[in-house]
């Protein structure tokens, strides 16, 4: 009988009102490698930050190997033999690999020891499982696959019999993931349980032997992963959520407002965030980008709205060229008709601070209509907010409260009417519908419906799958910073979340 | 300076808490006065008495308070911004260069309803010129604006030395000073108006640069919250992608509003040296651009808070004197000691209080303040 | 040989007016290495300097005032720590806070305990720290070149001056060295990496910030009770300020840090040497532009002109455990 390394039984966790892991129960056994799977937001990172005591569950019991453990500290979780490897590496950019290998697991107040202990230590290690790296090479100087070998190998310094890794190929090329994926085979050969979060199924595989799918908080299913298939897991991961279809007819769409070409985007660490996409979204429909988060969804919707720089390619808006070099002027930008609702709302969409009349010219502060020679228009500003107010439903109905105040959906509500009501030729929605309640789902949808209606270009980028299904025209699906298939609204769940997770992209790269 | 906490009523926010905070400072100091052997109760008496108790007591109080709600505007302008602007002190100092050229040049010719308007205009436009190197900095380079605000304190003072021993001193005295300004470069007294009110003063510098202070106090409020610029400046000081996304361009945002930081830290010249001494002299500023940092987080960075501010801490000057006149055993410095225990509390330190309140508001009414506030885990 | 006199006697300067510049550097590397900006150095050498001297008269033992200096000095640290740290608040205003504090505690507690304008009394030699002679210095004071150079530059300087430049090997050690070091430099750079690695950020943070207020508290003590006798009222006149840029202009580096305050303490000797003393080539310098080169040469470090200073990433962010 295989023998558990972890079991956790009924593992509660909240923040605030979210509750981001409800009665989870899982066993992982020695010696396998154990996937977890589910989407962003699923509650995998939180679940397995509560395992390596970085926070502590609300109820529920852990045990390690039979045991009942007490993990209230990372300290805990490391004498436990339990390891992680964090998707935001903890590594001190300016160290050498040694340094960072030893910081906090020191044998003595002076470092000769530790560094001479440490540097046979690596060796060894490098010789068991092929973990090469030059140990007074400083980490910013390294690439990230290496970098990310540097905190595998914190982890088997200090003795992790059990190693976490939380969405270990989201910074690595496909190169360094098969690499990745023979070190962690190696591992487990000698007898190390690994547990390997992600959200990428053929990760999942190709390497797992056991694979858990969690979905909004809740662990939903644990299969072998011999006798499972990609497409059950897909329906598992991205489930039957109920779905709220609006009422909507034929598109009509009309000629190219919004042109891309060719763009690639990288992010600040020199990755290639968006890879060579085009498209083009016409007047009168609504063009759905689905994906997983952080297939780079983000950065092409900051890029095309001028917000941030793009290596190459191009963007028309209505056959006018965009400046894609990072010094664009969204106010420019808005001028000429693109409407942005960023994903991020609390931070760039909003100033939370700031009263709801004030957020409601945001971006359209400079407009004649807002202005009195350099004084804004309060009358002007108040009364438009009022009128969006009664005409969104935006509850409390009161424009001098703080935005803070607000709940998720009536924030939503505000940068939307904000956005619609300047009547813009093209319209662009980063995830509509994120921590809104499912009153307003309803509303904003048919709010974008109604756009399109009126002859619109919309785009649409989501993470929620219905939602993409329910508005779109024309889906395209985003991974690894490629669109890797064009599908039309009536494409099945199944069809897109094999699309989601790379599956295709693969076979058809082979 | 965003809050991680939950909200308070308004009031709560902005009265009860600054009291609170102001409340445990002056506990704080009144320790301090036991530790000298004196009464603390006794002590705030005489200073309140000092500061309030005769019309003499109350011009010196709004004459200190003048020279405050000026560096008070400033720091509080630059912090709307999202900018600490510690370089008050500096750009005041450097604002005395303009004021004595002006003063000097003109002041045997012209009435000073003539000199002041461009006496105020080299003030504003030298202390914006001392800010505008950091802020060029901030914004271009990525120089820590704190440092280099610093670091232009230091700068202003040498370059004053300089100017005062070089060119501005009569070239037959020894005191780095200038001459004394003539009737066209003094500015009218107030005192009048207290005495209005039946009080009677013998000689108190309070002057018309009071209204001018009062003047500016309105124009800030005016700029912050009924101008684009204004809503330009507090969109970036809240959150720069924010900014960034509303296409306000933050090279220009941050030199703007540094630039006008600045002219408000330059006005704060005025009222020493016109108002009082009728003179440029070494270290005319004294530390008033320091206290602006005090008033404005006191003031919570809204100008009726500033004046009130200011007018605190004029009282603590002007009681301040009374009290160590009376109480030999407490010297001036106390007030110094005051004012670094209000930017302790009412600055470092203020959230430190802001559970307690809120949990207190949570058992009043638990449905205006949600529990997840308490435990501060708002954002 | 009068200018090669001269020369020694500036240079001779240099290191006294260098070692409070370099205690007070030092100690914010500490703070600010691991993550803690510290612009109350020169509030903290203040009430440093001033426990020193007060002890020291009081209980007429120079070893007394330096504990006394240290002591303070770490208290007014750890409230800087317990604003910045445990509560999070801006590390800036905390530190000018620190700064009126002291400013204003030093003078009236002065006036109050000694009723000397804000001084305390004249320490005798007794209650100071002496100058060391070091054997033979007198005896080669005759030998050319030489000879002054190890009776004046290295010989008849006081204890502390001795400690300051040991400080700096050993600071280096310790940064580099030692477990607590290696820590330091970590959380001044991720504290998270710290934190995951089961190390408790907030007290591995007090405890640099202790370092700072026992080296802050010997510069105080050296100011009161070896370069004067007896404490003066706001007698670090700005040598916190400098020491802060001194340590931008070390890169944040022990042994870079002490050439930077040898620099600015030879310009500050330099510019009381020459006051009004025309200089060959470039004329008569206004001694106003040599006190100013100190702060001038920092922004222009800053401004990125002359190599890049870059801060301890962490530097001035409170520690917030990420959802």
């Amino acid at each position: 009988m295989a023998q558990a390394a972890i079991e956790l039984i009924g593992i509660n966790k909240s923040f605030g009102a979210v509750r981001a892991n409800r009665d989870i129960n899982l066993e992982i056994v020695r010696g396998t490698i154990h996937g977890i799977v589910g989407e962003n937001g699923a509650g995998k990172s939180t679940l397995m930050s509560i395992l390596y005591g970085f926070y502590q569950a609300d109820s529920g019991e852990i045990r390690v190997g039979g045991q009942p453990a007490s993990i209230k500290t990372p300290n805990d979780a490391i004498a436990l033999g339990i390891g992680m490897v964090h998707q935001h590496f903890m590594l001190v950019d300016n160290f050498t690999v040694l340094e960072n290998v030893i910081l906090g697991a020191e044998s003595d107040a002076l470092l000769k020891k530790s560094i001479a202990k440490a540097r046979s230590e690596l060796e060894r290690l490098e010789r068991e499982y092929g973990l090469e790296v030059d140990p007074d090479a400083i980490i910013e100087e390294l690439p990230v696959g290496l970098q990310q070998r540097v905190e595998i190998l914190k982890a088997l310094y200090r003795g992790a019999e059990i190693l976490i890794l939380d969405e270990p190929t989201g910074v690595l090329t496909p190169a360094e993931a098969d690499h990745l994926f023979r070190i962690l085979k190696q591992l487990k050969e000698q007898g190390k349980t690994i547990v390997l979060i992600t959200h990428k199924l053929r990760e999942i595989m190709a390497i797992t032997d056991t694979v858990s799918v969690m979905r909004q908080g809740t662990m939903v299913a644990t299969r072998e992963t011999k006798k499972t298939t990609v497409e059950e897991l897909a329906e598992l991961m991205v489930g039957r959520r109920v779905l709220l279809r609006v009422e909507k007819g034929e598109a009509e769409a009309g000629g190219v407002k919004l042109a891309v070409k060719n763009l690639t985007v990288k992010d600040s660490r020199g990755v290639t965030m968006v890879d060579d996409i085009s498209f083009d979204v016409r007047a009168g429909e609504i063009v759905g980008i689905a994906g997983v988060a952080g297939n780079g969804q983000s950065e092409m919707l900051e890029a095309i709205s001028g917000i941030r720089r793009a290596v190459s390619g191009s963007v028309m808006l209505d056959g006018k060229p965009i400046d894609l070099t990072g010094a664009a002027d969204p106010g420019e930008l808005r001028d000429r008709g693109l409407a942005h609702v960023p994903e991020d709302r609390h931070h760039v969409g909003l100033v939370l601070a700031f009263e709801e009349n004030e957020n409601s010219i945001l971006g359209y502060h400079d407009h004649p209509r807002y202005l009195r020679g350099p004084f804004l228009n309060i009358d002007a500003i108040r009364n438009d907010a009022r009128d969006r107010i009664a005409k969104y439903d935006i509850r409390p109905a009161d424009c001098r409260l703080k935005t803070a105040n607000f709940s998720g959906g009536n924030q939503q509500k505000i940068v939307l009417a904000r956005e619609m009501e300047q009547d813009p030729g093209v319209l662009i929605v980063g995830q509509p519908t994120r921590g809104v309640d499912v009153g307003a789902i309803e509303f904003i949808h048919k709010r974008l419906i109604a756009m399109r209606d009126q002859g619109k270009a919309v785009l649409v980028v989501s993470v929620e799958l219905d939602e993409i299904r329910s508005l779109s025209d024309r889906i395209l699906v985003m991974f690894a910073g490629r669109i890797v298939g064009e599908r039309g609204p009536d494409a099945t769940e199944g069809e897109l979340g094999l699309l989601m997770a790379g599956v295709e992209q693969r076979e058809a790269a082979e | 300076m965003s809050t991680p906490y939950a909200k308070l009523p308004a009031w709560a926010d902005y009265v009860l808490i600054p009291l609170i905070n102001l409340f445990v400072a002056f506990v704080v100091a009144g320790f301090v006065v036991i530790l000298v052997g004196e009464n603390p109760l006794r002590a705030a008496v005489v200073l309140v008495e000092g500061a309030f108790g005769r019309g003499q007591g109350i011009a010196f109080t709004l004459f200190y308070a003048t020279t405050f709600i000026f560096s008070g505007l400033s720091v509080a302008v630059a912090a709307h911004c999202g900018l600490f602007n510690i370089g008050g002190e500096g750009q005041g100092y450097i604002a005395g260069l303009g004021i004595g050229i002006v003063c000097l040049a003109f002041d045997s010719v012209l009435p000073w309803w003539l000199t002041f308007p461009l006496a105020i205009i080299a003030a504003a436009a030298m202390g914006a010129l001392w800010a505008l190197i950091p802020a060029y900095l901030q914004a271009k380079r990525g120089s820590h604006i704190v440092i280099t605000t610093i670091m232009f304190n230091f700068i202003a003072a040498s370059v004053m030395v300089y100017a005062l021993v070089g060119f501005l001193k009569p070239a037959n005295s020894m005191a780095p000073q200038t001459r004394t300004f003539l009737d066209g470069a003094q500015l009218p007294k107030l005192n009048w108006v207290i005495e209005l009110f039946g009080a009677k003063i013998r000689s108190a510098p309070f002057n018309i640069s009071f209204l001018l202070a009062l003047a500016m106090a309105f124009l800030v409020w005016v700029l912050i919250w009924r101008t684009r610029l204004g809503y330009e400046m507090r969109t970036y000081g809240h959150s720069s992608k924010a900014a960034r996304y509303a296409g306000i361009s933050e090279t220009r945002i941050i030199i703007v509003a540094m630039m006008i930081s600045g002219a408000l830290a330059g006005m704060m010249a005025l009222n020493p040296t016109m108002g009082d001494q009728h003179n440029v002299a070494l270290e005319f500023v004294s530390g008033a651009g320091f206290v602006g940092i005090a008033v404005a987080l006191m003031g919570r960075l809204h100008p009726v808070g500033i004046v009130l501010a200011a007018i605190l801490f004029g009282m603590l000057y002007q009681g301040g004197a009374e009290l160590a006149f009376e109480m030999p055993a407490i010297s001036r410095d106390m007030i110094v000691i005051i004012q670094g225990l209000v930017i302790l509390f009412a600055g470092a330190l203020e959230h430190m209080f802001r559970p307690y309140v809120q949990a207190l508001f949570a058992s009043l009414s638990p449905r205006s303040v949600g529990m997840e506030a308490i435990k501060g885990k708002g954002a | 040989m009068d200018l090669f006199n001269a020369v020694i006697q500036v240079l001779d300067s240099t290191i006294r007016l260098s070692v409070p510049l370099l205690l007070a550097c030092l100690a914010g590397l500490y703070s600010e290495r691991a993550g803690i900006f510290d612009i109350g150095l020169e509030g903290k050498m203040l009430v440093g300097a001033f426990a020193g001297a007060a002890a020291a008269s009081v209980f007429h033992s120079a070893y007394l005032g330096l504990g006394m200096a240290i002591l303070i000095s770490v208290a007014f640290a750890l409230i800087h720590g317990f604003a910045s740290i445990t509560h999070r608040g801006n590390q800036i205003v905390s530190g000018v806070a620190i700064n009126f504090i002291a400013a204003g505690s030093t003078i009236m507690l002065g006036q109050a305990w000694f009723q000397q304008g804000g001084r305390t009394p004249a320490l005798a030699s007794d209650e100071r720290f002496g100058a060391i002679i070091w054997p033979g210095a007198d005896a080669l004071r005759g030998v050319p070149i030489l000879g002054p150079i190890y009776s004046e530059l290295i010989s008849g300087h006081s204890v502390l001056v001795y400690v300051a430049f040991l400080a700096v090997p050993f600071t280096w050690w310790v940064l580099f060295r030692t477990r607590f070091g290696l820590r330091m430099r970590a959380v001044g750079e991720n504290p998270a990496a710290v934190d995951t690695a089961g190390i408790s950020v907030a007290w591995l943070r007090y405890r640099a910030l202790i370092c700072t207020g026992v080296l802050t508290g010997i510069a105080g003590a050296y100011l009161s009770m070896v370069q004067n006798g007896g404490f003066v009222k706001d007698m670090t006149a700005g040598k916190g300020y400098i020491a802060l840029a001194a340590l931008i202009f070390a890169k944040w580096k022990p042994v870079n840090a002490m050439f930077a305050c040898l620099l600015f303490g030879f310009l500050d000797a330099l510019s009381i040497r020459l006051q009004g003393t025309p200089l060959p080539v470039i004329g008569k310098v206004p001694v106003q532009l040599m006190q100013a080169l100190p702060y001038i040469l920092t922004v222009i470090l800053l401004a990125g002109f002359i190599g890049k200073a870059i801060p301890p990433r962490a530097g001035g962010v409170p520690y917030v455990k990420e959802r």
